[in-house]
């Protein structure tokens, strides 16, 4: 059995100085190549707790290791962010005016890496998820689930182990929303990426390895 | 694409945004660069009225002008008996009036003044001057703009001068004053045996401050500048530079605010976009970097229409009939390095704020904004 991913244990997070408590003592375990759903109703903090996997926010209590780092600290939620994992938002949340190479650029650039070797990666990326021939297209000019392939293209720059997914099929029509899907689940299978779907369709969450049902800031299997 | 073609996109998507800001610079720098070339040129000009074919001013000591300066004429023979000296001509300042124009400069001098025979002559000859009863000598702007000719009778103040020969030079204060001769200007002005400077040209330059020393022993009342020590430490130029770099600079002040509030506005209206960049990897530092790689291009972009200003207000104002060739700008280049410093700096300054901001967005946080 592959070795944990992501090892949390009593998670806490709260707002508003504690008075809004979100997540209430979650703890998990996901392990390697695993696609993993976060199922729940808007609200449950199913976002939260994706947020506290990608070092995006830090938890109020609790130990949480994600790909071997502490994401409470800033300097390896620097490296999860840049080297460790690729976040894919509901909203895709690209760069307007940007082009859809550029947009792919920016975890390169962020990250240092080599000209040919981005300019390989995202050629490459790009053949994998039909966009091809969108390259040169700005993201004004392409169509929504063009866009959210952009937004998983982007998220894949760097060749992360995790890739964390936030309702990415949310704003999408049924027929596209099942093709992202899709494309998400070959993306994890045939590249060994760990994936951890934040969604609250079940028939999505069914079709993972692994389900767990967030409610009222707790864990349970379902 | 670049970093730097990530700050160009950023400014190319608020056009209007960023021209406020490349304006704000670029007035800043067309005043600053404009008023203090005024300035170094009427201070050259000033300076060169007083150091033609000169190495020292011998004047009043403790004046704080120099048309209030008296060297009496006994002191200027004895600086001119002095061993070493080869030259000393007694300069007397003086305001007067004629028709329409207030404040016309005029100058006494001893026929031997070098100036007089540097000068272009288009009317007269310089050899006649000091010798024609009631004679006055104008400057080519100044026959220019009291419309007088040679021959002709001019009003100036109580008086009534033959216009006796008109020259040019090439200083703008010179052509546009009027010249008497030192004994008529002295009766003109009611101060008879006394020159506001003398300007003393030595044999040999190298012995200056022995100069200096015995000038000042011997009249307690005198000091004795070099032309460069007079330039640096003479109040009125020390109190143009000091002005003309304070309005320079509050100029700037403006033009830095412009940048601060293009730069925060560019910030707090792509928050979301930072939390993005911030996702993908960007680091608080990359981030403020973007910030301020945008406010240099801005301040670049503004330094660039800024000179075009500039250089074109100079123009126009040194062609100004209105001015009379009074204006006659100087840009050094120092000058020029400190102005293009200060806007960088100005611009930099206005997006500290706005970078630290941006710099301290919080991923998540800023997700949620909408």
């Amino acid at each position: 059995m592959s070795e944990p991913l992501i090892t949390a244990r009593d998670l806490r997070k709260g707002y508003d100085a504690g008075r809004v408590r979100v997540l209430d003592g979650v703890s998990l375990e996901v392990r390697a190549g695993e696609m993993v759903a976060l199922w729940g109703a808007s609200g449950s903090g199913k976002s939260t707790l994706l947020h506290l996997l990608g070092g995006l926010d830090v938890p109020d209590a609790g130990e949480l290791t994600v790909c071997g780092l502490d994401p409470r600290n800033e300097a390896h939620r620097l490296a999860l962010r840049r080297r460790h994992l690729g976040f894919v938002f509901q909203l895709h949340n690209l760069i307007p005016d940007l082009t859809v190479e550029e947009n792919l650029r920016v975890p390169a650039l962020a990250n240092g890496t080599p000209a040919a070797e981005t300019r390989a990666r995202l050629r490459e990326l790009a053949e994998a998820v039909g966009l091809a021939h969108r390259l040169e297209h700005r993201i004004q000019d392409i169509s929504g689930g063009e866009r959210q392939r952009t937004a998983i293209c982007r998220a894949l720059m760097n060749s992360p182990r995790l890739l964390l997914a936030d309702e990415p099929t949310g704003s999408l029509d049924e027929m596209t929303g099942d093709t992202v899907f899709a494309l998400l689940r070959q993306l994890g299978q045939t590249r060994g990426i760990t994936v951890v779907l934040a969604t609250h369709e079940r028939r999505f969450a069914e079709q993972c390895d692994r389900r767990l049902r967030v409610r009222s800031g707790r864990l349970e299997a379902a | 694409m670049g970093f730097l073609a990530l700050v160009f996109v950023n400014l190319r998507r608020h056009k209007l945004r960023a021209l406020i800001g490349v304006a704000g610079i670029g007035f800043g720098v067309a005043a600053m660069l404009a008023i203090l070339s005024i300035i170094n040129g009427a201070i050259g000009m000033f300076e060169r009225i007083l150091a033609v074919d000169s190495h020292y001013l011998v004047f009043e000591k403790n004046v704080s002008d120099l048309f209030f300066s008296s060297v009496p004429d006994e002191k200027t023979a004895a600086l001119r008996a002095m061993a070493g000296v080869e030259s000393a001509e007694p300069l007397l300042f003086g305001l007067v009036t004629s028709g329409d124009r207030p404040i016309i400069t005029c100058f006494g001098l001893e026929a031997t003044n070098p100036r007089l025979a540097r000068a272009k002559w288009s009317a007269g000859r310089r050899e006649d001057f000091g010798k024609i009863a009631d004679g006055i000598w104008l400057g080519a702007r100044a026959a220019e703009f009291l419309d007088a000719r040679a021959g002709r009778k001019i009003a100036i103040g109580k008086g009534e001068f033959t216009v006796a020969g008109i020259f040019s030079t090439e200083n703008g204060f010179e052509d546009g004053g009027v010249f008497l001769p030192l004994k008529d200007a002295q009766a003109f002005f009611h101060r008879e045996g006394v020159a506001s400077v003398v300007a003393v040209r030595l044999r040999d330059q190298a012995r200056g401050a022995a100069f200096k020393q015995a000038v000042e022993a011997a009249n307690p009342g005198l000091i004795a500048l070099e032309n460069r020590e007079f330039n640096q430490g003479y109040t009125q130029f020390r109190i143009l530079h000091f002005t003309a770099w304070a309005v320079g600079l509050c100029a700037f002040l403006l033009g830095g605010l412009g940048v601060a509030n293009t730069m925060l506005l560019s910030v707090f209206s792509r928050i979301r976009e930072i939390a993005v960049l911030r996702v993908c990897g960007f680091s608080p530092g990359q981030v403020a970097g973007l910030i301020f790689g945008e406010a240099v291009v801005i301040a670049a972009a503004g330094v660039a229409l800024g000179l075009v200003l500039g250089y074109a207000a100079l123009f126009a104002l040194q062609h100004a009939p209105l001015f009379n060739g009074y204006i006659q700008a100087i840009v050094k280049p120092g000058m020029l390095a400190g102005i293009v410093a200060t806007a960088l700096v100005t611009a930099v300054a206005g997006a500290l704020w706005p970078a630290r901001f941006a710099a301290r967005i919080q991923p998540a946080e800023a997700l949620r904004y909408e």
